[in-house]
């Protein structure tokens, strides 16, 4: 059986160990169980401030906290987060004050919750914003080295974790995980894939069914969006011609956007999105979503053949 | 006009619908459904003018769930009304069902607003009390919100707005049931004291006891009454009220009862081999 956890977990493992550098303060909006930032807040109370369901006025107090030397963590579920939208491109953005936000239980892998709650912009959005670093790791462990790796960046940051379990990928590899950098899991010369959080695990999934029709896929974890590793995008182009993405977000703007950007900006390979169709979703379990929306590992396989029939012969 | 006991009656079958869509759904809010259910069993019952068979009638009053996170109870009042069915029950956090985990216009029958996202239903209120002015229509717009999501900023902005606009066909209650999500308001964000906030912002107010029909009842005829400007009925409830380990128990704002539990709740809610 492979291990699974929740990203959501990594973050909260990783606040507590940012306490010991006491500059570290930590906002809650009344979803400190859900985001996990409750294990800080339980060790170090006097360094946690509760916002109340009040996210606009979270962003901004981080915000202040920031300007005044202080390194505050702010978390709430990532579709909360947007309603402090404004607050994070005029207050935290604009001024570039280092306030990292994390947004929990993004995605239609949310679940039951329904649409209310399935975030699938929240990547985009941040995406637009100058000096932001935005992230959405796969894994526990990647999770936790990168929100680590957030308290020493000086740059505001948003991060989306997940709600439900994931496999564990990094165990012992946390050496390979830097803000910025693409995470090669896999090599193959046909085609490759380019995923993000939830949906790595499914990339991945998608590949060993590829290499049974004798398509062998590179499988990426491009974990962090922006800055996005243009270089690593080019080193597949060159090798693998043809590119994959694969997200729970809307194809409009994320990861695919982000990628679509690049390689129209640099050097030309087809590309398939994978990824939310310009829908709203519904109440589902997590892999009952994955199939509604037709993110599943059968649909990044279907999308690899449709880029490999599309190279240039 | 229903009476009192009659009433009770019928929040103790909703009651028994909520507990039992948290506990097949293994998911939900069953907390701030047990508090609002007596509130929202009294409003459909004696003073929402609203058609069953009809759910879209242009100029029924609207009922605003400004805390969509309770819709296990506004499903079990929908489902006794006849807007849904009792089966449709089971569908609640089911792919594909009407009862989606919040409540949601473009799924259920009888509900006016997609909610969800806390402090967003006064303002939704706000214009449809504007929109039955403007029509000249008598129709009154009533507005569920809680006493967690009153610290959003917007619902304050939505507060003055409406006051300042007179618009005494707006109306709110408050679910004060002293609880949140991870918490207790009173730990996770103080709110002092809450009538004089609404008072200062230009409301008429009434505090009631939320589990006490009859004074519930009043507590209606006062929101028909007053016409001036909103008002606000502020309800002094208990979360997870009717069911012993749920109530004033935060554990229970987003946890569903393991079967063990169920069984006890279903005996204290009077459905002993049900
Ligand atoms: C804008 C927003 N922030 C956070 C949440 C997450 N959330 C869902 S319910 C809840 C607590 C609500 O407390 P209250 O309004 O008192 O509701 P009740 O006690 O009646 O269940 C929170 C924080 C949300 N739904 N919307
Ligand atoms: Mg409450």
């Amino acid at each position: 059986m492979t291990k699974t956890a929740a990203t959501r977990d990594g973050y909260g493992e990783a606040l507590l160990e940012l306490a010991s550098n006491p500059k570290v303060v930590v906002l809650e909006a009344d979803l400190g169980k859900s985001t996990k930032s409750l294990h800080f807040r339980k060790a170090h109370p006097e360094r946690t401030v509760s916002c109340g369901i009040g996210e606009q006025n979270m962003l901004l107090v981080g915000a202040g906290l920031a300007a005044s030397g202080y390194i505050p963590f702010a978390s709430t579920f990532a579709i909360f987060t947007e309603r402090a939208f404004e607050q994070m491109r005029n207050g935290v953005a604009r001024p570039n004050l280092a306030v990292h936000v994390c947004g929990s239980h993004g995605g239609t892998h949310t679940g039951t919750d329904g649409s209310s709650a399935q975030s699938i912009e929240d990547l985009a959005i941040y995406r637009t914003l100058p000096n932001v670093i935005v992230m959405h790791p796969s894994d526990v462990v990647s999770t936790k080295e990168l929100t680590l790796q957030l308290a020493n960046s000086g740059s505001p940051s948003y991060m989306r974790t997940a709600r439900n379990k994931t496999p564990v990928l990094y165990e012992g590899r946390e050496d390979d995980i830097k803000i910025g950098k693409g995470i090669v899991l896999k090599e193959g010369h046909d085609v490759a894939i380019v995923a993000c959080g939830v949906m790595v695990s499914e990339a991945l999934k998608a590949s060993e069914a590829l290499a049974t029709e004798g398509i062998q896929a590179s499988v990426v974890d491009m974990h962090t969006l922006k800055p996005l590793d243009g270089g690593l995008l080019d080193q597949l182009v060159a090798s693998c011609g043809a590119i994959v993405t694969a997200e729970d977000h809307s194809v409009i703007g994320g990861l695919g956007g982000a990628v679509a950007e690049h390689l129209t900006a640099n050097i030309f390979a087809p590309l398939e999105r994978v990824g939310v169709q310009d829908r709203f979703g519904e109440s589902g379990q997590s892999d009952e979503m994955l199939e509604v929306m037709q993110i599943s590992a059968p649909y990044i396989a279907e999308a690899a053949k449709r880029a490999i029939a599309r190279k240039e012969k | 006009m229903t009476s009192a006991d009659e009433l009770r009656e019928l929040a103790r079958r909703c009651r028994v619908h909520i507990v039992n869509m948290v506990h097949r759904a293994q998911a939900g809010h069953p907390g701030g459904s047990l508090s609002e259910i007596d509130l929202l069993v009294a409003l459909y019952k004696t003073t929402l003018r609203v058609r069953p068979d009809e759910p879209k009638w242009d100029d029924r009053d609207r009922f605003v769930l400004s805390k969509g996170h309770a819709s296990p109870g506004m499903y079990a009042i929908l489902a006794e009304m006849g807007f849904i069915s009792v089966e449709d029950l089971s569908s609640y956090r089911v792919l594909g069902g009407v009862c989606q985990g919040h409540v949601d216009m473009k799924w259920c029958p009888g509900v006016d607003f997609s909610a969800g996202s806390l402090g967003m239903g006064l303002s939704f209120g706000m214009g449809s009390a504007i929109a039955g002015r403007l029509e000249g229509s008598e129709r009154q717009i009533y507005v569920m919100l809680g006493d967690g999501e009153i610290q959003e900023g917007s619902v304050w902005e939505a507060a003055m707005a409406a006051a300042h606009h007179e618009l005494g066909n707006l109306n709110v209650i408050l679910d004060r049931n002293r609880i949140q999500n991870d918490d207790f308001c009173e730990a996770q964000m103080r709110m002092f004291d809450i009538p004089a906030k609404w008072r200062a912002f230009g409301w008429n107010v009434k505090e009631i006891d939320g589990h006490n029909m009859e004074e519930i009842i009043e507590g209606m005829q006062f929101l028909t009454s007053t016409n001036d400007g909103p008002s606000i009925l502020i309800a002094n409830t208990v979360k997870g009220h009717g069911v012993s380990f749920m109530a004033d128990n935060p554990a229970f704002h987003g946890a569903a009862p393991n079967d063990e539990q169920y069984a006890l709740a279903m005996k204290e809610l009077g459905e002993v081999g049900a």
